[in-house]
């Protein structure tokens, strides 16, 4: 059966070609930061919890202090070719579909719970064949424009890995029953649009502090929405929950520490402004909290 | 209390810009601390988290086909095809987008696009070339703001549309949760209280992608 193994083993091999790649370039600081993440992915569960924790600070210092650099500027481009060059990037999202419905109806060859993260792996290995066949570029040639763009995004790629091991730190120094404990005890007594503004606007601002809605939920939901929305007030469990999750998601728009959805595109498509999506994203997040908070007070609780 | 120190040093990290990753290293030590982990424990507290959670750093592996593609020229052959597109603007693109990946992450596609695999090759320098036709040129400042908003509309859509889809993580949290508190409820109760939230979004952004056509159509006549 296809899992994860498989899938980091490829991301394991295609970061070592990096990192070799790098080093005949004698840049060494982008060398050993992609030498590390390779080494992460091929041996991570042999290093052990300390081993693995020794890496990261390795990472970090290398990462963290400008030692890993953006590379050349792009080489003179090959002869562009016509719409056909759309097709290889349609193969990846194609597979993983097709590949995804595949493993739930004829279950055995991919892990049900990474079936997605398989058939990806699986579809850029078809892409990279087909373009390959196709373009007859320098064997080397993708894999080192792959490097000018992964060092274009440089330390920000290892971010949002990074913040979901923060997360972790957090759940385990128990930073969400301290931040529900706050929230709950700001709640004027007995009033229900006030406990429904806290629980809106606590769940959007805790997202913003942990990056992510599914750490701050079960902390808003014992705090304020189980005790005071469903018990005290009758609230719709389901409408409480669902539309509480989504006033979470107003949170993620507003947010760094959401680094993969709002730091990583910045640096993907080269914006001047590191937090230029999140200042795009402000004017529909605030107005939609606001309809989020609203619709749960209409919708959850009986007139 | 002493825990939420890590969150400020995360707030004041990130607003005096130092490296994000010294700052997530720092608030880690920081709440281990307060919370009396010795520094050993949290090494290896973080050295496993952050081995578990590896998947996340998997979305790279598609940048040596979007870098070799790129360089047979993908970016300016999308800039090309909308050209063609006689009534195209910047602002109906990303409506049509917004609503593409909506209706996608409702049916559970979520994995169908995204920053890497469509934003960066197609989205953003198609809504960047007709930007450029509206206005007749862009500053650096709207330039920026039209990529911005290409990324923009992809986490919008994403967001709105996933949770109405019966099997995404965040539906089945709930569920786990509630049933903790001894609440049973059918993934679809939630899941279809998510439309009236994805409704909204709908309208929100798309009005906000409308009126940047406005500014554009008067960028032009200024």
């Amino acid at each position: 059966m296809i899992g994860l193994p498989f899938v980091y083993a490829v991301a394991g091999v295609l970061f070592a070609v990096y990192a070799g790649l790098a080093a005949s370039d004698r840049r060494w600081g982008n060398a050993a930061l992609w030498g590390l993440v390779a080494i992460s992915f091929l041996l991570g569960d042999r290093l052990g919890d300390i081993g693995n924790g020794v890496l990261v600070l390795a990472i970090v210092a290398i990462a963290g202090t400008g030692l890993a650099r953006a590379g050349r500027p792009r080489a003179e481009g090959e002869a562009p070719r016509g719409n056909a060059i759309f097709l290889p990037v349609l193969i990846v999202p194609v597979v993983a579909l097709v590949g995804t419905f595949a493993a739930r109806w004829w279950p055995g060859w991919a892990a049900p719970k990474q079936a997605t993260l398989v058939c990806l792996a699986i579809g850029v290995l078809i892409a990279l064949a087909a373009a390959m066949l196709w373009l007859r570029p320098r064997p080397a040639t993708p894999f080192r424009e792959g490097l000018r763009l992964m060092d274009s995004v440089g330390w920000a790629a290892l971010l949002p890995q990074m913040l979901a091991s923060l997360g972790a730190i957090f759940a385990l120094s128990g930073v969400g029953n301290v931040v529900g404990g706050l929230v709950g005890g700001l709640i004027p007594n007995g009033s229900l649009i006030g406990a429904t503004i806290a629980y809106g606007l606590g769940m959007a601002l805790f997202t913003i502090v942990m990056g992510n809605a599914f750490a701050a939920f079960p902390v808003m939901m014992a705090a304020v929405g189980l005790p005071l929305l469903i018990h005290q007030h009758h609230g719709d469990p389901a409408i409480v929950c669902a539309i509480g999750m989504l006033s979470g998601f107003c949170g993620t728009l507003l947010t760094p520490m959401a680094a993969n959805f709002n730091i990583v595109p910045a640096v993907l498509l080269d914006l001047k402004d590191r937090n230029g999506v999140i200042r795009a994203q402000a004017q529909t997040a605030l107005p939609l909290l606001l309809v989020n908070i609203l619709l749960i007070w209409w919708l959850a609780f009986p007139r | 209390m002493l825990v939420l120190s890590g969150i400020a040093v995360i707030i004041l990290g990130f607003l005096l810009r130092f490296n994000p990753l010294l700052v997530v290293a720092a608030s880690a030590l920081v709440t281990g601390l307060a919370a009396g982990l010795n520094p050993v424990a949290i090494l290896a507290a973080f050295g496993h988290a952050f081995n578990e959670t590896r998947y996340v750093t998997i979305i790279w592996i598609i940048l040596p086909v979007i870098g070799l593609l790129e360089r047979f020229g993908l970016q300016e052959r999308a800039r090309t095809v909308v050209a063609g597109f006689g009534r195209a603007t910047a602002g109906r693109l990303l409506i049509v987008y917004l609503l593409f990946r909506q209706l996608t992450a409702a049916i559970g596609l979520t994995s169908l696009a995204g920053p890497a695999p469509t934003v960066r090759p197609l989205v953003a320098p198609m809504a960047e070339a007709l930007a450029e036709r509206q206005a007749g040129g862009l500053d650096d400042a709207t330039r920026e703001r039209v990529k911005a908003l290409a990324a923009a509309t992809d986490n919008v859509g994403l967001f709105f549309g996933e949770d109405i889809f019966l099997a995404v993580g965040s539906i089945l949290l709930m569920k786990g949760l509630l049933q903790q508190f001894g609440i049973v409820l059918e993934p679809f109760q939630l899941s279809v209280w998510a439309i009236p939230s994805a409704i909204a979004a709908f309208l929100i952004h798309g009005f906000r992608l409308w009126w940047l056509d406005r500014r554009l159509a008067r960028a032009r006549a200024a």
